[in-house]
C-alpha cells in the first residue's frame, strides 16, 4: 500500500487545511485539457456518488458535447444516512475537492460552477465556503454555494439541476439526462466531492500512479464507511481491492459476532456475512458479482439484531423518502414497507410475503428516477439474504436504537 | 344548445374521470370530443343559414366582429363570442400537443364561459324564444349543465398524490439567500 | 434497417387516469393503484393504431410513441 493519498497531509482532527499550506503540499495540478482527459480514461477512476459510471468517459462524453459553456456541479449532498467520508473530506481536503472542480470547469469550458453541500452538513458547508474564499478571483467569480435540502432524493442529479434551476429539489423526468441539458439547459457535469479530490491528485502525478495502488487487479484508492458492530466504525481510505474482511480487521475488527453486511447504504444490497468478507472493494469486480459498492457504506449486521426488523425500519424511510409524483414509487413503497412493517410486528404471514414478492418486481422502473429501484432492490437483497427469517419471523417488533 | 350542453356536461365527467360496468372510461373524453367537434360542425350551419336569411341582413362580418350587426346588436355580439371561444377551444384541444398541457388547460378553462354565452344569445335573438318547447328544452339544458358544475366544485377531482407532492415540495425548496 | 416503435410514459405527469389501459390491455395492464405497467419491446404493426390512440387519449399527455432505427 502506497499510504494515505486523500486523506495524506495535516492530521484529519485539525480541521480544513487552507489553501497556502495545500499549494505548499502538493503544488499546482500539472495535466490538463485533453491530456487530463485521456489520463482519467486511462486511470479507471469511476464516480464516487453511487453509480460507479467510469469518470474519463463522462468527461469525454462532455467534452464532445460543444453546445455551449457547461456547468460543473460539485456534489457534497451525501444525502445516505450512514455515509460520513464526502463529509469528511469537505472538512479536512476542501482545496482538493475545489482542484478537481476547477480543473473540470477549465477542460469542459465551464462558464459555472455550483458547490452543492446538503444542509445538515454544517461544518462540511461552511469549510467549502471559507476554501472557496481562499482561492483565485477568477475562481471565485463563477463558483456559488448552494444548500442541498435534507431529503434523501436532493443527492439525485435531476434534482440537484432541478434545486439550481427552479429552486424545487425534486427529480425530473429523464430523458433529457443533465449532461445533455442540466442547469440552464447546459450540458452539465454532476460528480462527486470524493471523485473530483482523486481527480486533482490524478492531474498532478498520472493515470499510471493511481493504478499503482490497488489489490487484486483493482486500481487506486477509495474511501468507505464503516458502520455497524466493528471496534472503530469510521471512514477508512483503503486500496481498491482491499476485501470487506480486511476493510473491517482497519476498523479493529468486529465486536461482536455478524450476521450480514450491508454494502452500499440503503440502495445497497444485504449480503450474508459469510459471502460478504471475502469480497473486493472494487467497483468493477462487484458489478460483475452482481452488487454495487454504491456510496461506499459498508453496514455490519449484528447477530444480534433482526435482519427483519431493520429492513423494515430502513423501507419505512425509503417511502417516506418518495417525492410523491410518480404513483407506483409513493403507493409502491409505502405498501412494501407497510407488508415489511406487518411482517416486522405482527409476524410472518402467506398473503403479506406473496405480496411482498410481487410488489418488489412490478415497482421496478416505473418511477421518473432511480428511487423507486433502489429500494426495491434493497428489499429484494432483504428477502433473498433473510429469507429463513422472513419465513418464520415471530410477532415481536425489536425496539433498537438505530 | 343541446348538443354544446351535452358536451360541457361530459367535459365535467371527463374531469370527473366517470366511468361504470357497463361505460368504460375512455368513452366519457372520447364522446366529449366527437360531440364538440359535431357542434361545431352545427355551428357552422348555423351561422350560415343565419347570415344568408334575408331577412336579417347580417354581413359575414357579424359572425366574426362581435356586436358589428344592426340586428339585434346586443345578443348577435353574444353569440360571435360564444363562437369565437369554441373555436380557439377546438383548436388548442387539436394542437394539444404542439402547445403542451398547461396552455391547453388554461384555454379550455374559456368553455365554461362560452357555454352560458351561448345559452343567453339564443335566448336574446331567437324567434322562438319564448314558446313552450324551447324554454322547457333550455330548462333541462341549463338544470343539467348546472347540476354538473356544481358536482365538479363539491367533488373537485381527486389526484391521489397532490397532497404529499405539495408537502414534500414545500420541504425541498431553496433556502434563502441562495 | 428496420424500425420499431416503443411507447414511453412520463411518470411524473402520469396520474393514474387509467385510459391506456383500457384501449390497449394487450401491452398496458393496472397495478394494484392504478397505474400502467406498460410491456416493454416493440409495438406490433397489428397493434400500432391502438397504441397511437391510446397515446391521444391520455388526458394529460404522458404516453408518446419513440421511433428508433435499428441494423436488422
Amino acid at each position: 500500500m502506497s499510504g494515505l493519498r486523500l486523506l495524506a497531509g495535516p492530521d484529519l482532527g485539525a480541521g480544513p487545511e487552507g489553501y497556502a499550506d495545500h499549494v505548499r503540499r502538493l503544488g499546482q495540478p500539472t495535466l490538463a485539457g485533453r491530456a487530463l482527459i485521456e489520463a482519467l480514461v486511462r486511470s479507471g477512476l469511476t464516480g464516487r456518488g453511487g453509480a460507479s459510471f467510469p469518470a474519463g468517459l463522462k468527461w469525454r462524453a462532455l467534452a464532445s458535447a460543444s453546445k455551449g459553456p457547461a456547468v460543473i456541479v460539485v456534489n457534497g449532498a451525501e444525502s445516505e444516512p450512514q455515509s460520513h467520508k464526502d463529509r469528511l473530506l469537505m472538512i479536512t481536503r476542501p482545496h482538493l475537492v475545489l482542484d478537481g472542480a476547477f480543473l473540470a470547469a477549465r477542460t469542459l469550458r465551464a462558464a459555472s460552477v455550483v458547490v452543492y453541500v446538503g444542509e445538515e452538513h454544517r461544518a462540511a458547508y461552511a469549510a467549502m465556503e471559507r476554501a472557496l474564499h481562499e482561492r483565485h478571483e477568477a475562481e471565485r467569480r463563477i463558483t456559488r454555494m448552494m444548500a442541498a435540502p435534507h431529503r434523501y432524493v436532493a443527492g439525485e442529479s435531476s434534482a440537484a439541476v432541478h434545486l439550481i434551476d427552479a429552486g424545487v429539489a425534486t427529480p425530473t423526468t429523464s430523458p433529457p439526462y443533465p449532461r445533455e441539458r442540466g442547469v440552464a439547459a447546459a450540458p452539465t457535469l454532476m460528480q462527486n466531492v470524493e471523485t473530483l479530490a482523486h481527480i486533482a491528485l490524478i492531474a498532478r502525478y498520472g493515470d499510471a500512479w493511481f493504478r499503482s495502488a490497488g489489490r487484486r487487479g483493482a486500481a487506486g484508492t477509495l474511501l468507505v464507511t464503516i458502520a455497524g458492530r466493528v471496534a472503530k466504525p469510521g471512514v477508512l481510505e483503503i486500496e481498491a481491492g482491499t476485501t470487506i474482511a480486511e476493510a473491517v480487521a482497519m476498523c479493529g475488527g468486529l465486536s461482536e459476532p455478524a450476521s450480514a453486511v450491508l454494502l452500499g447504504g440503503y440502495f445497497g444490497n444485504w449480503l450474508p456475512a459469510a459471502k460478504a468478507w471475502d469480497l473486493p472493494l472494487d467497483p468493477e469486480a462487484l458489478r460483475a458479482g452482481g452488487v454495487g459498492l454504491g456510496c461506499g457504506v459498508i453496514g455490519v449486521q449484528p447477530a444480534s439484531r433482526c435482519g427483519v426488523c431493520d429492513t423494515a425500519r430502513i423501507m419505512r424511510y425509503l417511502a417516506e423518502e418518495s417525492s410523491a409524483q410518480c404513483g407506483p414509487c409513493f403507493f409502491g413503497l409505502r405498501a412494501l414497507s407497510d407488508a415489511c412493517s406487518r411482517v416486522a410486528e405482527r409476524g410472518t404471514n402467506r398473503d403479506d410475503m406473496a405480496r411482498l414478492k410481487r410488489w418488489a418486481v412490478e415497482v421496478e422502473g416505473r418511477g421518473a428516477c432511480k428511487h423507486p429501484d433502489g429500494a426495491v432492490m434493497f428489499m429484494r437483497s432483504a428477502l433473498s439474504t433473510f429469507a429463513d427469517e422472513f419465513a418464520s419471523h415471530p410477532a415481536h417488533w425489536r425496539q433498537q436504537p438505530a | 344548445m343541446i348538443l354544446l350542453s351535452a358536451v360541457v356536461v361530459l367535459g365535467v365527467l371527463s374531469s370527473l374521470r366517470f366511468q361504470s360496468a357497463g361505460w368504460p372510461g375512455f368513452l366519457t373524453p372520447a364522446l366529449h370530443r366527437n360531440l364538440a367537434l359535431l357542434t361545431l360542425v352545427f355551428l357552422g350551419l348555423h351561422i350560415i343559414t343565419a347570415v344568408v336569411d334575408p331577412f336579417t341582413h347580417l354581413g359575414w362580418l357579424a359572425a366574426v366582429v362581435p356586436f358589428s350587426s344592426y340586428y339585434r346588436t346586443l345578443w348577435l355580439g353574444l353569440g360571435t363570442i360564444a363562437f369565437e371561444l369554441l373555436v380557439a377551444i377546438v383548436v388548442t384541444s387539436l394542437l394539444r400537443n404542439v402547445i403542451g398541457q398547461a396552455a391547453w388547460r388554461l384555454i379550455h378553462w374559456l368553455a365554461y364561459a362560452s357555454w352560458p354565452v351561448a345559452v343567453i344569445h339564443g335566448f336574446g335573438t331567437g324567434t322562438d324564444a319564448l314558446s313552450a318547447w324551447f324554454v322547457a328544452l333550455s330548462i333541462v339544458c341549463v338544470v343539467s349543465v348546472t347540476i354538473a358544475i356544481v358536482y365538479r366544485l363539491l367533488h373537485p377531482p381527486a389526484d391521489p398524490l397532490a397532497s404529499a407532492r405539495g408537502e414534500f415540495r414545500s420541504g425541498v425548496s431553496r433556502r434563502p439567500n441562495q | 434497417m428496420k424500425t420499431e416503435t416503443h411507447m414511453t410514459i412520463d411518470r411524473i405527469k402520469c396520474d393514474g387516469h387509467g385510459l391506456c389501459a383500457e384501449l390497449l390491455p394487450e401491452l398496458i395492464r393496472l397495478d394494484d393503484w392504478g397505474y400502467p405497467i406498460i410491456a416493454h419491446g416493440p409495438i406490433s404493426k397489428r397493434l400500432a393504431p391502438l397504441a397511437q390512440r391510446a397515446v391521444a387519449t391520455c388526458p394529460v399527455l404522458a404516453l408518446a410513441l419513440r421511433r428508433e432505427s435499428r441494423p436488422r
